[in-house]
């Protein structure tokens, strides 16, 4: 038990990682906080994908002493997938703050339960 | 290579090239260039699925002329082709019937409403065609940053409510869908279907990793279920579709919802493979949520007082059949249910664009005690909703008819509880649609409420044809029943 532990440490915090993340997601009411959440549960991916991929004693694999043999470099498509995963990440993550402008700027609150019931006063 | 063979990669390049001219353009040229750019992919997928029917084939592309591992791969076949048509020409009766209220509702930003529409093409084309499980996840990510821009285009407190509280559903489904698709390179080392499909099969016949298998499993179906507003997640959908724009809201729940659905199967049966899914107990649990979601959609459609928000609840409804169809977890409930998701397409844009054309003519109301006479003061419209409303309750002839047959008919195959279930919720699911879409067909032609003022509102010509085109298709789906299942059923045959 303890040597699985050991094994695969880095995926068992990534995992406890993403429900801390999904968690906050989906049960906090501040908009902020959200986002906040939504950033933990995508980079505990990266941090599994990441694992997945390194190698023990091996180099990113980048070309430098013309050693062009793969076996002194770790996998580099999970390192790729976690760049492609930061882009989408970053660009959800700019979407959601300026939402939450706009809706800060019309409700002049961050309680997402607030923002419905104030809505729910409006007129269509 | 037959040169017909380039259409997918083509449709997504022409979607992305358009849509980054969009930006440029103004918006009157930028609304066209949408169109014309849905006509255009609608005929070259439809050169490639005559083709494909012809030669009963399907293909694989290398982006780039690169093999895999290197390359990234599409995949072209029957299903795929079918859908592309279907959708691409969805969406171009939509954007053509709800032109005038883009017009009215988004103003001055209309050409950047352009740039969302052309690129929920291009990712739906994506999603639709690529052979690669991450590729997928990128568009999926793609879908949700312009669907929640396609739900904010009509702007007011509303809308932007319910944008935040898509984006924040539709975030905890691409999470959970992430987190299988990495498991799923962790367990086999791969990311394209095939080689992930050869691999589970072998792990599956080994009876090891039992259980990371069905976590996969489980994870790809709640996190497609959420974005595809499957029955309890689907808290984000009355709002999002209900206020924003009806251009928008045809295109929400026509081709969003239906290409994460799709990209489910194709990962189900392809990635993991029907051998290993018909015995997993997350099927069971696919087809009971499946099941409650008909019931549910269809009650909460009957309570509610604004005509848009029913047609949105009945979305619920129709996809929990689509669900249910799946749950069977044999390859006849898997026809059924892409069958299902073609025409509860066509039924639910056409009753969107002319639900808002009969709330035009009654005073831009959405409420049936002033939509009582709608029907007479907008001909077209009536029309158009009677024949989408009759389709989606099953008059025969129509293509929702052909859809609940299919769908009994993999029960009966199927046998055992599921069997009974799924015939007693059929019928049961079919009397509540009645309630609720005769209902309102019959407020449609009552003579209008005493003091009830005309507004004398006159529709459109653009949105005339767009409403008979739609008219047309739903009963040409209903006629075509039989050719388009059976191009499903063979191109889900050379899934495997």
């Amino acid at each position: 038990m303890i040597q699985v532990f050991r094994d695969h440490l880095p995926q068992i915090i990534a995992v406890i990682l993403f429900g801390i993340g999904f968690t906050t997601l989906l049960v906090k009411r501040n908009l902020i906080k959200k986002i906040i959440g939504f950033n933990i549960m995508d980079t505990a991916i990266y941090l599994f994908l990441t694992s997945v991929g390194y190698i023990e004693g091996r180099v990113a694999p980048i070309m430098v002493d013309g050693i062009t043999d793969a076996s002194h470099y770790i996998n580099p498509i999970p390192s790729g997938l976690v760049l492609t995963g930061i882009v989408v990440s970053v660009s959800v993550s700019a979407l959601m703050l300026s939402l939450t402008i706009r809706l800060y700027r019309r409700y002049h609150t961050l309680d997402i339960d607030k923002i419905t019931l104030l809505m729910k006063g409006e007129d269509d | 290579m037959p040169f017909v063979q380039n259409v997918p990669f083509f449709s997504i390049m022409l979607c992305m090239v358009c849509g980054v001219m969009s930006a440029m353009l103004s918006g009157r040229v930028a609304k066209w260039v949408t169109v014309a750019l849905s006509a255009a992919v609608a005929a070259l997928n439809l050169w490639l699925t005559l083709d494909l029917w012809a030669n009963h084939r399907s293909f694989v592309y290398w982006m780039g002329h690169f093999p895999a591992p290197w390359g990234n791969e599409l995949r072209g076949g029957l299903v795929e082709s079918t859908l592309a048509v279907c959708f691409s020409l969805i969406m171009m009766l939509s954007v053509a019937g709800g032109m005038r209220k883009l017009d009215q509702q988004v103003g001055k930003k209309l050409n950047l409403i352009c740039v969302m529409l052309d690129l929920v093409l291009a990712a739906m084309m994506s999603m639709l065609y690529t052979n690669d499980l991450f590729t997928g996840y990128v568009f999926i990510e793609i879908m949700t940053l312009t669907a929640c821009a396609l739900i904010m285009s009509r702007q007011n407190g509303r809308t932007l409510v319910s944008a935040m509280r898509y984006m924040i559903m539709s975030l905890l489904g691409s999470g959970l869908t992430l987190l299988a698709i990495t498991i799923t390179y962790n367990v086999t080392g791969h990311l394209l279907m095939e080689n992930i499909h050869d691999t589970l099969y072998e792990l599956h016949r080994s009876g090891n990793y039992a259980v990371p298998i069905t976590t996969i499993i489980g994870l790809f179906f709640v996190g497609l279920g959420i974005k595809s507003a499957l029955y309890p997640f689907h808290t984000w959908l009355p709002d999002s579709y209900g206020y924003s724009t009806p251009a928008a809201s045809a295109v929400l729940s026509s081709i969003i919802s239906k290409a994460y659905i799709f990209l489910l199967i194709k990962i189900l049966l392809r990635v993991v493979g029907l051998t290993v899914v018909s015995g997993s107990h997350a099927m069971d649990l696919m087809f009971v949520l499946g099941i409650v979601g008909m019931m549910m959609g269809s009650i909460n459609a009957i309570g509610s007082h604004d005509l848009r928000r029913m047609v949105a609840f009945s979305s619920v409804a129709q996809i929990g059949y689509i669900y249910a169809g799946m749950g069977l977890g044999i390859r006849a409930g898997f026809v059924a249910a892409i069958f299902h998701m073609i025409m509860h397409a066509f039924a639910k844009s056409a009753l969107f664009i002319s639900a808002s054309g009969l709330s035009e003519v009654s005073g831009n109301s959405k409420r049936f005690s002033d939509l009582r006479g709608a029907g007479f003061r907008h001909p077209t419209a009536g029309v158009c909703f009677t024949v989408a409303a009759m389709s989606l309750v099953g008059v025969p002839v129509l293509a929702g008819f052909t859809a609940k047959l299919y769908l009994s008919d993999a029960a009966l195959t199927a046998g055992g509880w599921k069997m009974w279930t799924l015939l007693i919720a059929l019928a049961v699911s079919t009397l509540l649609n009645v309630l609720y879409l005769m209902k309102t067909v019959i407020t449609l032609y009552r003579p209008a409420r005493e003091g009830f003022v005309d507004p004398g509102y006159k529709s459109g010509k653009l949105a005339t044809c767009a409403m008979w085109g739609f008219v047309i298709v739903n009963i040409l789906v209903g006629l075509m029943a039989h050719p388009i299942a059976e191009a499903i059923r063979s191109g889900l045959a050379m899934f495997d």
